[in-house]
């Protein structure tokens, strides 16, 4: 065991798979040579070679697109879009050709390619450094998505994306990118993809939530104990496939459901939790399910910012409405 | 060669003239006589398929098809370099070296069905679907030719793009990355004159597109791509290239679209007769075939009686697949992940429970 944050954890799921496989290459803007703008890939390249860890061109068209050709040739790719504002040049290449070569060559052409992508806002950054807008890709046939909030969870989750035959849009969030450590086996272990994780018990309510919003859950959450109410908090961990048994068997149990997240509240990952309770647990349910989001607005520049982030009093505020209606 | 043709000077590489008369012996690439016969029994089977699955569509047998007619001689040259090991990247229209991949007239029928099945090209080793998306695939073959050199394979990448797609943004992100990367890539610019209905002129204030490899630093050439023996040359020398520098090189082939650019397009709404009866005159099977019959190798009878041949096969194993074909729901969930989510075995079921019902209903 070793202590690690999810920037040690990423770090060490790429060696272990560096070191264990050679089909394994790891690409994307100062990916190799610097080790990315947040340092998740430091010294792989010095320990890898730049044939295997290397810096490619400022394109993210390009990284994606070439990406596919690697998996087609036999590689197995992991390649990093530097910020989740960056990733569009390349959607054309998700979606037209990381997501569908597959199904375009009848399985003939598999896609085992990893998108590394921090995302999530928080941390003061420039436009475009802060979106959540994992709903857009959850959307996509042919995309598995995956958002880790733990050290142990990153490490887990991404040695099963490296070793998917199906395409991984693998969601790093980098607010919490150095904010938690914890002690994380320096072994080989694998998080299943699609499975969710109770990380709290409770009774009178599920809170579903995933990424840097776990965080903010569990301090709302020391309110709502001092309040005396009982909360069940799901780490969604998976957002597709969505793992539907855990959230629905919670929900059935407490009554009452809300989605924590901090992507834009319309069409996204909480509306499509909340339809799961109303189609799978509709009899069950004592309080409307709710949707404690981001308002759907582009997110403000730094200084509008605390306008906009979901923070544990909003969280329990609406704990608090839902439990009592 | 690249010096030779070097695309500032805007020079194009050529081997006979419109008259089949060879006008740069040098540059004529060694072929036996079968071997050049060969080259145009190719060509000649490509344009009869070609005006077959056209007609199939007009009788509503096939929806939408990208017609080849006047481009053959590229695709077919492509398909006499390409060994097996090494990969195609098609866009659509280079059926020559779909089939030289071993690609089958079925697939090229079930696509053109509307199956996904006529995609796989199940039987062609390292063949990539056919792409719709313009020049997107261009990074597809960077990448695979980044995969071949890490893995120290002797395999090249040829890679197909139409004049509209130097337009694209990943055109120029593929010969980039394909450049700095030094990787064993061929693309090869089918220059048409048309992206649907838009002249050349108005794609690049370039004087050629060949010119565009200089700002990636790889060599480039322009061909003319009506000349099958210009071409083949061509690719020999950029295939040897490619393969023995592991370098990436742009070749512009000049042709010109003779039909539409797909069943659905019309275009005497965008360019005149005059022009057309231009390139009649350098129609790459017209230009072989006065050679050969110089040569003595090839005749109109001989033709004809082929052309017979190949209409009867080519209906036959139409026919064929018309009866054959067929599309389970389950393939419809079958393909979209290597690993099938619960979730979507769940509509799948769902589907099937309705399709129950409504057959109860009958």
């Amino acid at each position: 065991m070793k202590a690690m944050n999810i920037v040690n954890a990423v770090n060490d799921a790429l060696d272990i798979k560096l070191t264990e496989d050679k089909s394994v290459v790891v690409y994307g803007e100062d990916v190799g040579y610097e080790g990315g703008v947040f340092r998740v890939t430091e010294g792989l390249q010095q320990k890898h070679g730049v044939e295997r860890v290397f810096d490619s061109p400022l394109a993210e068209s390009g990284i994606a697109g070439t990406a596919v050709g690697m998996a087609a040739a036999g590689l197995r790719p992991v390649v990093e879009m530097q910020f989740c504002g960056f990733i569009y040049p390349a959607f054309n290449q998700i979606i037209s050709h990381v997501t569908r070569m597959h199904n375009r060559s009848r399985g003939k052409y598999k896609m085992p390619i990893v998108i590394r992508l921090p995302y999530g806002g928080g941390i003061n950054a420039l436009e475009h450094h802060s979106e959540s807008m994992e709903a857009i890709f959850a959307h996509i046939p042919g995309l598995k998505v995956v958002v880790p909030s733990t050290p142990h969870d990153a490490k887990g989750l991404l040695i099963s994306a490296i070793e998917s035959d199906d395409p991984v849009l693998f969601l790093e969030p980098k607010r919490i990118y150095r904010a938690i450590k914890q002690e994380v086996s320096e072994e080989k272990f694998s998080v299943p993809i699609g499975k969710a994780k109770v990380l709290s018990q409770g009774t009178d309510v599920t809170v579903v939530a995933y990424g840097a919003m776990i965080r903010e859950v569990q301090k709302a959450m020391v309110m709502a104990k001092e309040a005396g109410y009982s909360v069940e908090l799901i780490d969604l961990r998976t957002i597709y496939p969505l793992d539907k048994e855990t959230i629905t068997a919670s929900v059935k149990k407490t009554g009452r459901i809300i989605f924590v997240g901090e992507e834009p509240r319309s069409f996204g990952v909480g509306s499509e939790i909340i339809a799961l309770a109303n189609e799978e647990a509709f009899l069950h349910l004592e309080a409307p399910p709710k949707r404690v989001a981001a308002f759907d607005v582009i997110v403000p520049y730094p200084r509008g910012e605390h306008h906009y982030m979901i923070t544990p009093e909003k969280i329990f505020y609406e704990i608090e409405r839902t439990i009592k209606f | 060669m690249f010096d030779q043709f070097d695309p500032a000077d805007n020079k194009m590489l050529q081997v006979i003239d419109n008259n089949g008369k060879v006008i740069s012996k040098e540059l004529m690439p060694k072929l036996s006589d079968d071997e050049m016969l060969k080259l145009y029994k190719d060509m000649l089977f490509v344009r009869t398929l070609d005006h077959m699955i056209v007609s199939y569509q007009r009788q509503g047998r096939v929806y939408t098809y990208p017609p080849n007619y006047g481009q053959e001689a590229i695709g077919v040259a492509a398909g006499a370099v390409l060994r097996h090991d090494d990969w195609l990247v098609p866009a659509f229209r280079e059926l020559g070296a779909w089939l030289a991949k071993g690609a089958t007239m079925k697939d090229v029928f079930m696509f053109n069905m509307g199956f996904e099945e006529g995609t796989k090209f199940a039987g062609a080793n390292h063949m990539l679907p056919s792409s719709v998306p313009i020049a997107s695939q261009l990074l597809h073959a960077a990448g695979i030719g980044y995969a071949v050199k890490y893995e120290k394979k002797d395999e090249v990448v040829m890679a197909f793009v139409g004049d509209g797609g130097t337009s694209e943004g990943d055109f120029h992100e593929a010969l980039n990355f394909a450049g700095v990367w030094k990787v064993p890539v061929i693309f090869v610019v089918q220059n048409n004159q048309y992206a649907i209905s838009v002249p050349v002129k108005m794609q690049t204030a370039s004087i050629n597109m060949a010119i565009k490899s200089k700002a990636y630093g790889i060599k480039g050439i322009k061909v003319d791509g009506n000349d099958i023996f210009a071409m083949l040359a061509a690719f020999r020398y950029a295939h040897e290239y490619a393969r023995k520098e592991s370098q990436a090189v742009l070749i512009e082939a000049i042709t010109y679209r003779k039909g539409a650019h797909t069943t659905s397009d019309d275009p005497t709404k965008y360019r005149t007769t005059d022009e057309e009866k231009e390139w009649d005159l350098k129609d790459p099977l017209r230009r072989m075939k006065l050679f050969l019959e110089k040569k003595k190798l090839w005749s109109d009878a001989e033709e004809e009686k082929l052309v017979e041949e190949y209409n009867k096969e080519i209906d036959r194993q139409f026919i064929e697949t018309e009866q054959t074909v067929s599309y389970p729901l389950e393939d419809v969930f079958k393909y979209t992940y290597a690993e099938m989510p619960q979730d979507l075995r769940d509509q799948q079921i769902e589907h099937e429970k309705f399709l129950q019902w409504k057959n109860a209903r009958k």
